[in-house]
């Protein structure tokens, strides 16, 4: 299933963390479709570099372990994750409890290096390992009449110290349009920088939306489900205002509390510079057919 | 608390200034360093936020802490409001030159965003305060002076409103703060009354 979608960071763009994956990435995409990691692209131009581990497994949200962003990497080791299995019901042919070891021998891992966007403005470029969402979907058969997907975190409060208060309605759930999830780029990760997800990234299988704010990108998921309505997602269950059940970074329309035209690199340190902000996050190319003749204002 | 009170007034005014203000340089040392994490900008704006909140706290406990515990901070309290405005001034300052640094930005988020007025409006508050903190406003003032710091107390409300409101969800911390400076407001209401009664 791989190959469908390839890279347009580049090796110029790899830290020495990253780039052994860049190396398999570039054959992996000579492979695949030809020399297209090697055409570079506007945004590799920019000077994009990924993050580095640390940055990206120490700077976290995943308020089931509190809501500073070092709290998940201080409290998330509390998390059993094996044994792990996901409940996948709804609109499928064949619902059921999958576990881990069922799905990864189903699976084939590729890597992705994704730009990564939150809804609070700044932003990584994290290389994770994974597989197209689409190819689970299909694992479980999607029925006609589906047109939503459903997913849930795990919520267990004797392991997750974050739980004890009521940030937000455990537990956390999203949800894409089906159309959203069957896209290529929409992956479950199960990996960053080659090793297995550290807890505080959502181990052990979590969801990379790219094109969408981070919080669409739930971690740690235990259930699927296949619906035919718009299924209720936490953050705009807490503030619909707020927070759009779509989420597409989108520059010109601001979260009421800042703006959206820009981003904070993390790693840049005291002095780093804003950049602008891409539409979809720089993925407007791969998904913005999706939303033809929609008002992105509206549907936030 | 006598005891207390007599190793307190050993203890000289220019000490609390100097101890008070250190945290913000090395704050910033730590954020030029990689001592406040990956995203330090966030951090130091934070830090010094709530060093700020803390301290605008401790000012107006000065008062209820004389009259009902008999504990005496009035020869710091200059000291704690200037070193208020301190710590405010350099989180706007942080947020204005290291996080926004864009102009039109910060015009356009100080009308837009609520949670960006309240916390100005606070600002814009303490700042006559700040400026009238010497010897020479207090007689200049007279009466006018305690009404004028008086504004201390909307201030305080202000700038825990604006924490609770700059938050994602539901979070007990800034709510802690918000609480603090009701009780402090409320301890001074009936003493008031009675006063005038």
């Amino acid at each position: 299933m791989a190959h469908r979608w390839t890279n347009d960071l580049t090796l110029a763009d790899a830290t020495p963390e990253a780039a052994f994956m860049n190396r398999r990435q570039i054959m992996a995409g000579m492979a695949g479709m030809g020399l297209a990691t090697m055409a570079g692209g506007a945004q590799a131009d920019e000077g994009l570099t990924p993050n580095t581990w640390d940055e990206v497994t120490s700077y976290c949200n995943f308020y089931e372990f509190g809501t500073g962003k070092g709290d998940p990497s201080a409290n998330a080791h509390l998390m059993t994750t094996s044994p792990w299995s996901v409940e996948i019901d709804g609109l499928v042919d064949k619902p059921g409890s999958y576990s881990m070891k069922d799905i990864l021998s189903a699976m084939t891992l590729e890597e992705r290096i994704y730009r990564f966007r939150c809804v609070e403005a700044w932003s990584m470029v994290i290389p994770w390992q994974g597989f197209e969402l689409a190819d689970l979907l299909n694992m479980a058969g999607v029925q006609e009449g589906a047109k939503y997907v459903a997913f849930e975190t795990l919520l267990r409060p004797s392991e997750m110290p974050g739980t004890a208060y009521r940030v937000i309605d455990w537990p956390y759930r999203e949800g894409l349009r089906l159309d959203e999830a069957m896209h290529p780029l929409t992956i479950m990760a199960t990996g960053i920088f080659g090793k297995p997800l550290p807890n505080q990234n959502g181990a052990p299988l979590r969801l990379v939306v790219p094109w969408k704010y981070g919080f669409k990108s739930i971690k740690s998921v235990v259930k699927i489900t296949l619906t035919d309505k718009e299924p209720p997602t936490s953050w705009n269950m807490a503030n619909a205002r707020e927070y759009g059940f779509y989420s597409n970074v989108n520059p010109q329309v601001d979260h009421p509390r800042w703006s959206q035209a820009s981003e904070k690199r993390i790693g840049g340190g005291l002095f780093a510079k804003r950049q602008p902000s891409l539409m979809f996050n720089g993925y407007e190319e791969e998904v913005a057919g999706m939303y033809e003749g929609m008002n992105l204002a509206k549907h936030f | 608390m006598q005891g207390v009170n007599a190793l307190l007034r050993r203890v000289p005014v220019w000490a609390v200034y100097l101890l008070g203000a250190l945290p913000a340089p090395y704050l910033f040392y730590l954020g030029l360093t990689g001592g406040l994490g990956v995203e330090p900008i966030e951090v130091l704006e934070h830090e010094y936020g709530e060093l700020a909140l803390q301290l605008l706290i401790l000012g107006l406990a000065v008062t209820p802490l004389r009259r009902h515990i008999g504990l005496n901070l009035l020869r710091f309290r200059r000291a704690i409001g200037l070193l208020t405005f301190f710590y405010v001034t350099c989180h706007l300052l942080v947020w204005l030159v290291l996080d926004v640094q864009i102009l039109g930005q910060i015009w356009a988020d100080i009308l837009k965003r609520p949670y960006i007025t309240v916390g100005m409006a606070g600002f814009l508050l303490l700042l006559p305060l700040a400026l009238t903190s010497n010897n020479w406003s207090v007689r200049r003032l007279g009466p006018g002076w305690r009404k004028l710091h008086r504004a201390t107390y909307m201030a305080a409300v202000l700038g825990a409103l604006h924490f609770v409101m700059l938050v994602k969800g539901f979070q007990i911390e800034p709510l802690i703060y918000l609480g603090l400076v009701g009780l402090l407001l409320l301890l001074r209401a009936p003493v008031r009354r009675l006063r005038t009664a």
